[in-house]
């Protein structure tokens, strides 16, 4: 069991990863399926810059991404100013900023799979919805969202697994505290910047591969009973 | 008296669909080859299709007149809409493909009908399936029952044996004679086949190329035009 003989410090890593992903994709989900059902289902101006604004965190630097968020979202930006003006929100060296920067960089990895689920959905199906009844938010509620699950599903994963390894825009972001924004990547970073820390570094980067593996075999899981619903059982 | 009085156009690619009738209760039958516009018109009943001019009456509500700006959605209309493709969600049990219309209209769930149009059309042992696991023919009685149950002031079917094959028409056939009589709620019932508007139908209603070229009885059936569809 000496794998899991994590020090406190260590631990603190692994939870506030945890913490951040989990936060990061719950924050990053009602943004996904909106900006999702926009692209799928409506035409109008601007949308290829929506589009191009939702996966531009997938192909600029991550630091790149990190540095647009520090100047906007940091106490002194436009963004950040007004929301702890108005509403005591502060994200700059806070793991709430954390998981703005991993919400930030997992979006893309999560709009892609739920709109392809909902450009699938047959439309007559809430046609039919809609003769026995329901106004067009209880259609989108009882019957799209349902059946784009599947795809909600890996979505959601992929965000997850995406935050949990997000380093570079969140060390740029909010740097590397321990206990504030200091998650396992950057816990594994630190480590193997300092003598002796390989041993711990080590410990990390397998539970760091275990949750990954885990979130893989969760999605495929969830994703195969959200689908098998839909053929009988 | 007139239940339902159309009288509407619509243009659709090359077809210009122009239609006025009105039907009474009963099965009114719309009757016509393939490419006629009749699920178009089906569609501008229930909602699902916005005719470009017209008025479309239902007993005395207004739901559409493109002068007076109404067009009340398809949620508000209150009709029934049988499928050609049944269209049960395939996420919801029988049972709650059933009880969806009810739901939606937020009324508390009655039994006694419920039990009652599912023995009409015997689907009681099915509520426990779901729509994935049944057959043709099943899933079309759930469709029926799904469209009833939310106490539609019309019915329309479209062309609800079309998907089915022989044995499976005439299994559901007697079904939806038994809906005409004792459910006491009138149907549009749309199809090209003469056999299955003779036993449904007791007005029909010949349409062509976007026109309704003729009304009149079950003898309207018997023109040789008429053959030339099925």
């Amino acid at each position: 069991m000496s794998l899991f003989n994590l020090s406190p410090d260590e631990w603190t890593a692994v939870a506030l990863s945890l913490r951040i992903s989990v936060v990061a994709t719950i924050c990053a989900l009602p943004f996904g399926i909106a900006v999702g059902w926009l692209l799928a289902r409506k035409d109008f101006w601007g949308k290829a810059v929506l589009d191009g604004i939702a996966h531009l965190p997938l192909v600029l630097p991550p630091v790149v991404t990190g540095y647009l968020l520090l100047i906007s979202f940091g106490r002194k930006g436009p963004i950040g100013e007004f929301l702890y003006d108005y509403f005591g929100i502060v994200f700059s060296f806070r793991w709430t900023g954390a998981a703005l920067s991993c919400g930030v960089m997992g979006f893309p990895l999560m709009i892609r799979p739920i709109r392809l689920a909902l450009e699938a959905i047959d439309k007559k199906l809430e046609d039919a919805a809609a003769t026995l009844g329901a106004n067009r938010i209880r259609v989108f509620l009882s019957v799209t969202l349902p059946l784009a699950l599947p795809g909600i599903i890996v979505g959601v994963v992929l965000c997850f697994a995406r935050a949990l390894g997000e380093f570079g825009a969140t060390i740029t972001f909010v740097s590397n505290i321990p206990g504030e924004t200091q998650t396992i990547s950057a816990a594994i970073y630190t480590l193997t910047q300092v003598p002796g820390g390989a041993a711990a570094a080590g410990r990390l980067v397998i539970i760091a591969i275990i949750m990954a593996f885990a979130a893989l075999i969760a999605a495929e899981w969830l994703g195969r009973r959200a689908t098998m619903r839909f053929h009988g059982e | 008296m007139t239940v339902l009085a159309v009288d509407v156009e619509k243009r659709l690619g090359a077809l210009h669909l122009a239609v006025r009738f009105q039907a009474k209760g009963g099965a009114t039958a719309l009757f016509g080859p393939s490419g006629a516009g009749k699920t178009s018109i089906v569609n501008m009943i229930a909602g699902l299709l916005e005719p470009d001019r017209g008025t479309i009456m239902l007993d005395d509500t207004i739901l559409f007149d493109a002068e007076k700006n109404i067009d009340v959605p398809p949620y508000r209309r209150r009709i029934g809409y049988v499928f050609q493709e049944g269209r049960l969600f395939p996420h919801l049990s029988v049972q709650q493909n059933l009880d969806y219309g009810r739901r939606m209209s937020g009324r508390a769930r009655d039994q006694e009908e419920f039990d009652r149009i599912v023995a009409m059309l015997d689907i009681a042992n099915l509520v426990d399936r779901r729509p994935g696991k049944l057959s043709g023919g099943e899933r079309q009685r759930v469709a029926v029952g799904r469209a009833l149950l939310m106490q539609p002031r019309l019915l329309l079917l479209d062309e609800p044996l079309a998907s089915l094959d022989a044995g499976h028409k005439r299994e559901i056939l007697p079904y939806l004679v038994r809906l005409r009589d004792d459910a006491g709620i009138p149907i549009v019932y749309v199809s090209h086949t003469p056999a299955e508007v003779r036993r449904i139908a007791n007005t029909v209603m010949r349409l062509d190329a976007g026109r309704v070229v003729a009304i009149g009885g079950l003898e309207l059936l018997d023109e040789p035009e008429a053959d030339a569809f099925a």
